[in-house]
């Protein structure tokens, strides 16, 4: 009964079929397009995909937007200093997916959290999270791949995190922090300008102006996401895809992690290619593979770590984050 | 009076810049404003959240964009 509703909901809302029936009666019963072709195949795909990602994007802004403006760095950084060891990594990666903040907060929460004596190993971990899983990217993963893939994406995602922030506190990479970085400071010198008081009417203003902005930011790559997508999906005959990603080559996962690396799009942009790439077969850890290599190993990210961390640092984190990704998506492609 | 805004150069931030200016003009105050980019920088005001908004060295808004007539309010109690 109640997985009836559920499912009915996800229907709904997150699949939107709905919007595909509307899509296949204007495309087939209007225009009298042939199911069969591949101009079909490519234009309801392109039309349902850009639709149903707006309307999620707007919605899922919204929404975490509005979380967003109750969550306070401050109190994150205090409930981490209490704990130590593996929780303090648990922790600190399962705060990095319920913190959403703008990617160029990464260094100056790096800085806070280290002058506030947190171990290195936490602060990574909540690194490392925090780009990989958010709430808008699990929720339209689970609108593409379905809720249990989802899931799953957040675990590893999660266990990602606290082994990399472990093994980087194992490794002893303190050392390697930028002198700036703690000098002269202690945590009796912490940020007095704690949260301001919001007004309710203020909270809905920032969440539909930070809507706003995203969209405004993002739509030029999402249509050209989707409209690549679409043309994977109509055109590109399903063995060429598999001959080049499919889980029988050993080498698929590399392809993947490393074609991510360089790409500095917005999930929202990557995800319609990962959903052609699936739906021609790709198989599932490869595709998990290249979302992770996207959000936490992007180029402009990186460069900008640099500036607070030594090359030392740096290296065993990508490594450590670039072995992790690849191992997932074996591991995926061999139980799936 | 000087006025800085705190952050790496991404989108926001230039918003944020962008807006600040607008509200400097509207009041045709005679006002620097300073983009603060380098980290070092940044450090040294104690806040996480960017953009950041600082006037006379205390900060006033940190982790959203204001519209600009936000910041005029904020600038016109400091005056």
């Amino acid at each position: 009964m109640l997985s009836d509703i559920f499912a009915k909901l996800n229907s709904w809302l997150l699949k939107m079929d709905w919007l595909k029936a509307i899509f296949d009666w204007v495309l087939l019963d209007l225009f009298g397009m042939n199911q069969e072709s591949d101009a079909y195949a490519s234009l309801s795909f392109f039309c349902y995909d850009i639709i149903k990602i707006f309307i999620l994007l707007s919605v899922l802004i919204f929404i975490s937007s509005y979380l967003q403006t109750f969550i306070d760095i401050e109190t994150t950084k205090r409930t981490l200093k209490k704990i130590g060891g593996f929780w303090g990594n648990l922790l600190g990666a399962l705060m990095g997916t319920v913190t959403p903040f703008c990617s160029c907060s990464s260094i100056p929460i790096f800085i806070g959290f280290t002058r506030a004596g947190l171990p290195v190993g936490v602060t990574f971990s909540f690194l490392i999270s925090s780009p990989m899983v958010d709430l808008a990217s699990v929720v339209y993963i689970a609108s593409v791949f379905g809720w249990k893939i989802a899931l799953i994406y957040v675990g590893i995602g999660i266990i990602l995190a606290v082994i990399g922030g472990t093994l980087i506190s194992a490794l002893k990479m303190d050392r390697y922090i930028e002198k700036f970085v703690t000098e002269g400071y202690s945590d009796t010198d912490a940020f007095v300008n704690g949260m301001e008081k919001l007004s309710q009417k203020m909270r809905l203003s920032i969440s539909w102006a930070q809507v706003k902005d995203i969209v405004r930011r993002v739509w030029k790559y999402i249509i050209i996401g989707v409209a690549i997508g679409a043309l994977i999906h109509g055109y590109i005959p399903t063995d060429v895809v598999s001959g080049l990603l499919g889980s029988n080559h050993w080498y698929s996962v590399f392809v993947a992690v490393i074609m991510g690396i360089p790409m500095y799009a917005d999930i929202f942009g990557t995800l319609p290619i990962a959903e052609a790439l699936f739906l021609k077969g790709v198989s599932l850890g490869t595709i998990l593979a290249f979302m992770m290599s996207v959000t936490t190993l992007s180029l402009p990210s990186l460069i900008m770590l640099k500036k607070v961390v030594k090359k030392e640092l740096l290296t065993t984190f990508i490594v450590i984050v670039t072995l992790g990704i690849i191992i997932i998506g074996f591991i995926f492609n061999l139980i799936l | 009076m000087i006025i800085k805004i705190l952050g790496s150069g991404c989108k926001n931030c230039q918003r944020l810049y962008q807006n600040t200016l607008d509200a400097v003009a509207l009041l045709k105050l005679d006002a620097e404003v300073i983009k603060v980019t380098d980290f070092m920088e940044i450090a040294k005001f104690q806040v996480m959240r960017m953009p950041v908004l600082v006037i006379d060295e205390s900060v006033i808004i940190s982790g959203r964009v204001p519209e600009k007539e936000e910041i005029v309010k904020a600038i016109e109690k400091r005056v």
